[in-house]
C-alpha cells in the first residue's frame, strides 16, 4: 500500500479550503433560505382554500342553524322557517344501511388481499378495487338505477345505500389490506403454533390487532361518501317528508343542498347554506373520530 | 430403553426445488434437552419447524419420510391438534399485543375456545408463569397489556404461554438470540429447571449455550445430520471432522 505523503495531504486540505470561500457559503445560505420559504409558501397556499371555504360556509350557514332547523320539516314556498330534519335523518339512515352492506364485504376482501400475496384472484381483485375507486360517482348512480331502482320499480333509500356502499368499498378494502399487511408475520405464527386454527387466528388475533386501522379506514370511507350527491339523484331521489322506510324515496343532506341551492328562493338558499354547514361539520367530526380511534385503539407491540 | 418421544427416520424436507433436510435420522428421548447446532442455512430451523408442521405454511414447502411423535406419524396428524402438543418459542418475542399478560398465558385456551373455570385459569396462569420464572415480576400487573415488558420478560411470557398448554415437546428457535446476556442466562436457567418435566429441542448459534444447557447435541451441516450424541462427547471428542472444525471455530 502506498503511503500518502505529508505534502499531498496538505495540498488536499488547501484545495478543500480554497474551494469553499466565504462568499460561496453566503450564497448557499441564501439559496437555502429561498428554498425554505418557497416550501412554506406552497404549504400555506394549499391549506388556505380549505380555511377560506370553511370560513365562508360557516359565515353563510351559521344563521340558518337553530333548533327548528334540526327538528322541523322543510316549509312550503312562501313560508319562512322550516328545517332539514328529514334530510338529516335520511342521510344518517342511508349511510347506516350502506355501512352495513359495505363493511363486512370490504373487510373480508381486505383480509383476503392481505393474506394472499401472489394469486391470480388477488391480482384481479386489487386491479378491480383500483378501477372501482376511479369510477365517477354519477356513473355509479346510473348503474344502480339500472340494476336496483328499475327492477324494484321505483326510487328508494335502499338503492341509494347500495350506490354509496359501492363507493365505500374500495377505501375499506384498501385500508384493511394495508393495515393487516403491516402486522408482523410472527403474530400469526404465534397463534398457529398454539394450535389455533387458521380462521380463528384471523378472527381473534389478526383482526383485533389491526382494529384501529380498519375502523379508522371505515370511518374515513363514510366521511368520503357522506357528501356524494350524484348517485343519490338516481336512487334515493329525495322526499319532502320524514320517512324511515328504506324502501321509500328518502331525502338526504346533499340532495337537499342540490335542490335548494338551485331554486330561485332566498329562504331556500339559506337552508342550503345551513345544510352545507351541517354536512361539513359531520365530515369534520368523522375525521376527528377516525384520528382518535387510530390513536386510542392503536396496539403497542 | 424407553421408546423415543420424537423419532425421525429418513426424513426429508424442501422448499420447492431446494432440498433443505436430507435423510435425517434422530431419536429424542423424554426429558432430554437437545441443542441443534450448525452454520446458517443448514436446516436447523426447518427441522424444528417440521416437528410442529409450521414448515408447511411456507409456499411450496414439502416433507417426506417419517417423523413420529410418541409413535404417531406427525404428518398424518391434524396440524391443529399436533401444535397443541408441541409448544414453540420463536426467535423474537411475540406476545399477543391485544391481550393482557394473564390472557396471553392462557391464549392457547382462549383462542381455541376451550372453556375453563376461573380457578383453573388462575391455576394455569400462576403455575406457567412460575415455571417461566416470571411470576414475581408480573404478579401485580397481570391484567395489563404486555407491551411495557422488556424483551427478556416478553420472551419468558411466550415460554409461559407455550408451557400453559402442557406440551409434550418444547421447541425453542434461537429463543435467546434477540436478548441481552442477563435475560439469556435467566432463560438458560429456566431450561435447566424445565428439563424435569419437558422435552426440549433448542436451535442455537451459541456454542457455549449449547454446552451449558443441553444434554444432547445434534450437528447439522448442509441439510445433513452429521453427528448426534451426548453434548459432552460432541464437545470433547467429536467423531466427525466437520463437527470438530465447527466447534473449534474453523467455519460457521
Amino acid at each position: 500500500m502506498g503511503r500518502v505523503s505529508e505534502t499531498q495531504l496538505n495540498n488536499k486540505k488547501n484545495i478543500a479550503r480554497a474551494s469553499l470561500s466565504e462568499k460561496q457559503v453566503g450564497r448557499r445560505n441564501k439559496k437555502n433560505l429561498f428554498f425554505k420559504s418557497v416550501i412554506i409558501l406552497g404549504t400555506l397556499i394549499s391549506t388556505l382554500p380549505l380555511l377560506l371555504i370553511l370560513f365562508y360556509i360557516f359565515k353563510q350557514g351559521i344563521s340558518a342553524i337553530n333548533w327548528n332547523f334540526l327538528t322541523h320539516l322543510p316549509s312550503p314556498v312562501g313560508e319562512t322557517g322550516g328545517g332539514v330534519s328529514n334530510a338529516l335523518v335520511g342521510s344518517i339512515m342511508i349511510l347506516l344501511v350502506s355501512a352495513v352492506i359495505a363493511i363486512p364485504v370490504g373487510i373480508v376482501a381486505g383480509i383476503y388481499l392481505s393474506e394472499v400475496k401472489n394469486s391470480k384472484l388477488g391480482y384481479y381483485c386489487r386491479l378491480a378495487v383500483d378501477v372501482l375507486q376511479g369510477i365517477p360517482s354519477i356513473v355509479v348512480g346510473i348503474i344502480i338505477y339500472e340494476w336496483v331502482v328499475r327492477p324494484m320499480g321505483g326510487f328508494s333509500a335502499l338503492s341509494g345505500s347500495v350506490a354509496l356502499a359501492l363507493m365505500m368499498l374500495p377505501s375499506i378494502i384498501k385500508s384493511t389490506e394495508e393495515t393487516l399487511k403491516l402486522l408482523p408475520e410472527s403474530l400469526k405464527e404465534a397463534s398457529l403454533a398454539l394450535g389455533v386454527p387458521y380462521y380463528k387466528t384471523i378472527l381473534k388475533v389478526i383482526v383485533p390487532t389491526g382494529i384501529s386501522g380498519i375502523s379508522a379506514g371505515v370511518i374515513l370511507s363514510i366521511a368520503r361518501v357522506i357528501g356524494e350527491t350524484a348517485p343519490l339523484l338516481f336512487t334515493a331521489f329525495g322526499n319532502p317528508f320524514m320517512t324511515t322506510n328504506i324502501l321509500d324515496p328518502m331525502s338526504s343532506l346533499p340532495l337537499i343542498i342540490f335542490n335548494y341551492a338551485t331554486s330561485p328562493y332566498d329562504d331556500w338558499h339559506q337552508l342550503a347554506w345551513g345544510a352545507s354547514m351541517l354536512l361539513i361539520l359531520m365530515i369534520l367530526i368523522l375525521n376527528i373520530i377516525s384520528k382518535i380511534v387510530q390513536r386510542k385503539w392503536k396496539v403497542q407491540f | 430403553m424407553e421408546s423415543a418421544i420424537l423419532k425421525a427416520t429418513n426424513f426429508n424436507a424442501s422448499f420447492g426445488e431446494n432440498h433443505i433436510l436430507k435423510n435425517i435420522n434422530l431419536e429424542v428421548h423424554k426429558n432430554n434437552v437437545w441443542a441443534i447446532m450448525g452454520p446458517s442455512g443448514c436446516g436447523k430451523t426447518t427441522f424444528i419447524r417440521c416437528v410442529n408442521r409450521m414448515h408447511e405454511l411456507a409456499p411450496n414447502a414439502t416433507a417426506e419420510g417419517s417423523l413420529k411423535l410418541k409413535g404417531e406419524e406427525i404428518y398424518e396428524m391434524n396440524p391443529v391438534m399436533l401444535r397443541r402438543k408441541v409448544g414453540m418459542v420463536f426467535q423474537r418475542p411475540n406476545p399477543f399485543p391485544t391481550m393482557s399478560i394473564y390472557d396471553n398465558v392462557i391464549a392457547g385456551y382462549i383462542l381455541n375456545g376451550i372453556k375453563l373455570s376461573k380457578m383453573e385459569k388462575d391455576n394455569i396462569v400462576e403455575t406457567s408463569l412460575k415455571q417461566a420464572a416470571l411470576w414475581r415480576e408480573v404478579r401485580s400487573t397481570l391484567y395489563k397489556k404486555g407491551g411495557f415488558l422488556s424483551g427478556g420478560q416478553q420472551q419468558r411470557l411466550c415460554i409461559a404461554r407455550a408451557l400453559a398448554m402442557s406440551p409434550e415437546i418444547l421447541l425453542l428457535d434461537e429463543a435467546t438470540s434477540a436478548l441481552d446476556p442477563i435475560s439469556t442466562s435467566m432463560i438458560e436457567e429456566l431450561i435447566h429447571q424445565l428439563k424435569s418435566e419437558y422435552t426440549i429441542l433448542m436451535v442455537t448459534h451459541n456454542m457455549q449455550q449449547a454446552a451449558r444447557v443441553s444434554d444432547k447435541t445434534a450437528f447439522f451441516y448442509l441439510g445433513e445430520l452429521i453427528e448426534a450424541n451426548n453434548t459432552k462427547t460432541i464437545f470433547t471428542n467429536p467423531k466427525h471432522e466437520k463437527t470438530q472444525e465447527y466447534i473449534t471455530g474453523h467455519f460457521g
